[in-house]
């Protein structure tokens, strides 16, 4: 198996750390909020505030299970516009209470469901994006295990993006790529080399700033190993985005996606 | 005409080139790309029609359906006559992701569209009104956003900023382009951000729904319009018809994710016939902005 399949195994673990999980183990006193105060409340996305060593933050995530009873119930981590509308009501409080953001990456994509089409899944993330381009208080997104297309770019659209080193973020699954490009599902390991979708080949074209490590015996078993470098790493990486005055705040998260693309003129 | 109801007398393009949130290329098997033939086939009412029987607006006489147009004619019936001045016109893509053989799959799609790339912008005029406009193109690679559509539309929206113009977007779209991976998916957040600051701005964004607008460019600057017009029948939404069906394994309604269902449910403002867009748009544009001569 290539490092980029392994990495993609890995990633889609059910054993992974969830969302939930490491907010449990990052932050105190959380406080889980529901509903998107327009239609429903997505299971799919969690969010609420809590205390990050005492500072007060608003934090969302979503929402895989470890089993596949719990998996069912949060539609594998695929969340509804719901979820994303969840996320930008959340985003607005966290910004008039000053409050900084963190947002927590597991999915396979957005959902593609009747409803969620009915309710305007492009609209709900194409908001989302929106929103997090002009929120006034930083914004910090990890990859806590897979990032899939547009679904998880609405949640990694702010100021800094990390993830862990078995985490993966691609434009759309490998099996997906291989199947529409090439028509053919089996090749999709050749399309995860390819798609540079691993932590390193994300922070060497500048998707993200940073690799957390984790634990040599496997994340599942030591998930303190990683939760400890996370907490350690927000409340210094939120020192110094706190300190920006808001004007360069959003001008360098403005810049931060700018930067990409490949052409020639 | 018997004769011409054969399907191989239609020679409709093929191309290969969706993705996930697109709708498969299969599903527009009868897709009113108009070819080098003479002959159309009426994706709406299955009539075969004589190519030079539709005038430039490409109706369908028959039953008044709106086959795809290029952003050449788009521009042609849109902005007044000898206004458009084009931006970034050379501009092409490169292989950020070494896909093997996008050099050849960009080659084919110039010779099919005539274009560097999926999208024309420039500055004009539509009724004596300043404007900024964007208009892509579905036969170049379905109008899939890599680096060049990204590139091209964040610099338009700017450069709207900075003029203090409107922007107007005629949006086609499969969704991101595959074969530049991460990049492509990274132009949507280019994108957004661009519009947010431009309404920041207190500037008009009108954004013109067309057949088809799904996947990366549904989820990014197409649903972020202040206002939201769209071509009648066309199709706007996240994820393919065949994806969805799949997951839910059921048969979805045919008008699904058309047009009209996404004003039923919300997501669009007014549909707009296709002879009638130019003098819409003047009238928003006479609601929005003081006159202003040259
Ligand atoms: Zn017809």
């Amino acid at each position: 198996m290539s490092r980029a399949s392994e990495i993609l195994f890995n990633s889609r673990k059910v054993s992974r750390p969830s969302s939930l999980d490491c907010i449990e183990k990052i932050f105190d006193d959380f406080l889980e909020f529901h509903g998107d105060r327009c239609f429903a409340d997505d299971c799919a996305m969690v969010g609420g505030i809590a205390s990050l060593d005492g500072m007060p933050v608003t934090v969302v995530g979503i929402q895989k299970g470890h089993t596949v009873a719990e998996n069912v119930s949060r539609r594998f981590g695929s969340p509804n516009p719901d979820g994303y509308r969840k996320v930008i009501r959340l985003m607005k409080q966290a910004e008039k209470f000053h409050r900084p953001i963190v947002e927590f990456i597991n999915t396979s994509g957005a959902y593609p469901g009747k409803g969620a089409e009915e309710r305007g899944q492009g609209e709900a993330i194409a908001r989302c994006l929106f929103e997090s381009a002009g929120i006034k208080t930083p914004i910090i997104s990890i990859f806590i295990g897979e990032g899939g297309s547009g679904g998880a770019l609405a949640m990694a659209a702010g100021d800094r993006v990390w993830m862990l080193e078995n985490g993966m973020y691609a434009v759309l699954s490998p099996e997906g790529f291989a199947s529409i490009l090439w028509r053919d599902p089996s090749r999709s390991s050749e399309a995860a080399e390819l798609m540079k979708i691993t932590a390193t080949d994300l922070l060497a074209n500048g998707v993200i700033e940073k690799i957390i490590p984790e634990a040599p015996e496997g994340i599942e078993n030591n998930v303190e190993y990683t939760t400890d470098f996370i907490k350690k790493d927000l409340i210094e990486e939120f020192k110094v985005l706190c300190a920006k005055p808001i004007d360069e705040l959003l001008k360098e998260r403005y810049e931060r996606f700018r930067k990409f693309g490949e052409f020639e003129e | 005409m018997n004769l011409f109801k054969k399907k191989n007398y239609i020679p409709l393009g093929k191309t290969a080139q969706y993705n996930r949130h697109a709708r498969a290329e299969e599903d527009y098997s009868d897709s009113p790309i108009i070819p080098n033939g003479l002959w159309v086939k009426c994706r709406h009412c299955s009539s075969t029609i004589y190519k030079k029987e539709m005038d430039e607006f490409q109706i369908c006489p028959k039953c008044g359906g709106h086959f795809r147009i290029g952003a050449r004619d788009r521009l042609n019936i849109t902005c007044d006559e000898g206004s458009f001045e084009e931006f970034d016109a050379d501009m092409t893509a490169k292989n950020p992701m070494g896909y093997p053989d996008y050099e050849k799959v960009l080659e084919k799609a110039r010779e099919k569209s005539g274009l560097k790339d999926g999208v024309v912008t420039g500055k004009c005029t539509i009724g004596g009104y300043k404007a900024i406009i964007a208009v892509m193109d579905s036969n170049f690679m379905m109008g899939s956003m890599g680096s060049v559509v990204g590139e091209k539309i964040t610099r338009a929206i700017e450069k709207s900023t900075e003029m203090k113009l409107p922007m107007i977007i005629f949006t086609t779209s499969g969704g991101a382009r595959m074969q530049e991976g991460i990049i492509s998916l990274m132009q949507m957040a280019k994108t957004s951000a661009a519009v947010r600051k431009h309404s920041d701005a207190g500037l008009l964004y009108v954004s013109v729904i067309t057949d088809p607008t799904t996947g990366g460019v549904s989820a990014s600057f197409a649903n972020l319009g202040d206002i939201i017009l769209a071509e009648p029948k066309s199709i706007l939404g996240f994820a393919g018809r065949r994806v969805i069906e799949g997951t839910i394994n059921e048969k979805l309604p045919p008008d699904f994710q058309s047009a009209e269902f996404q004003m039923e449910h919300g997501f669009v403002d007014k549909i707009v016939d296709r002879r009638n867009m130019k003098s819409t748009l003047v009238t928003i544009l006479k609601l929005h902005c003081p006159k202003e001569v040259d």
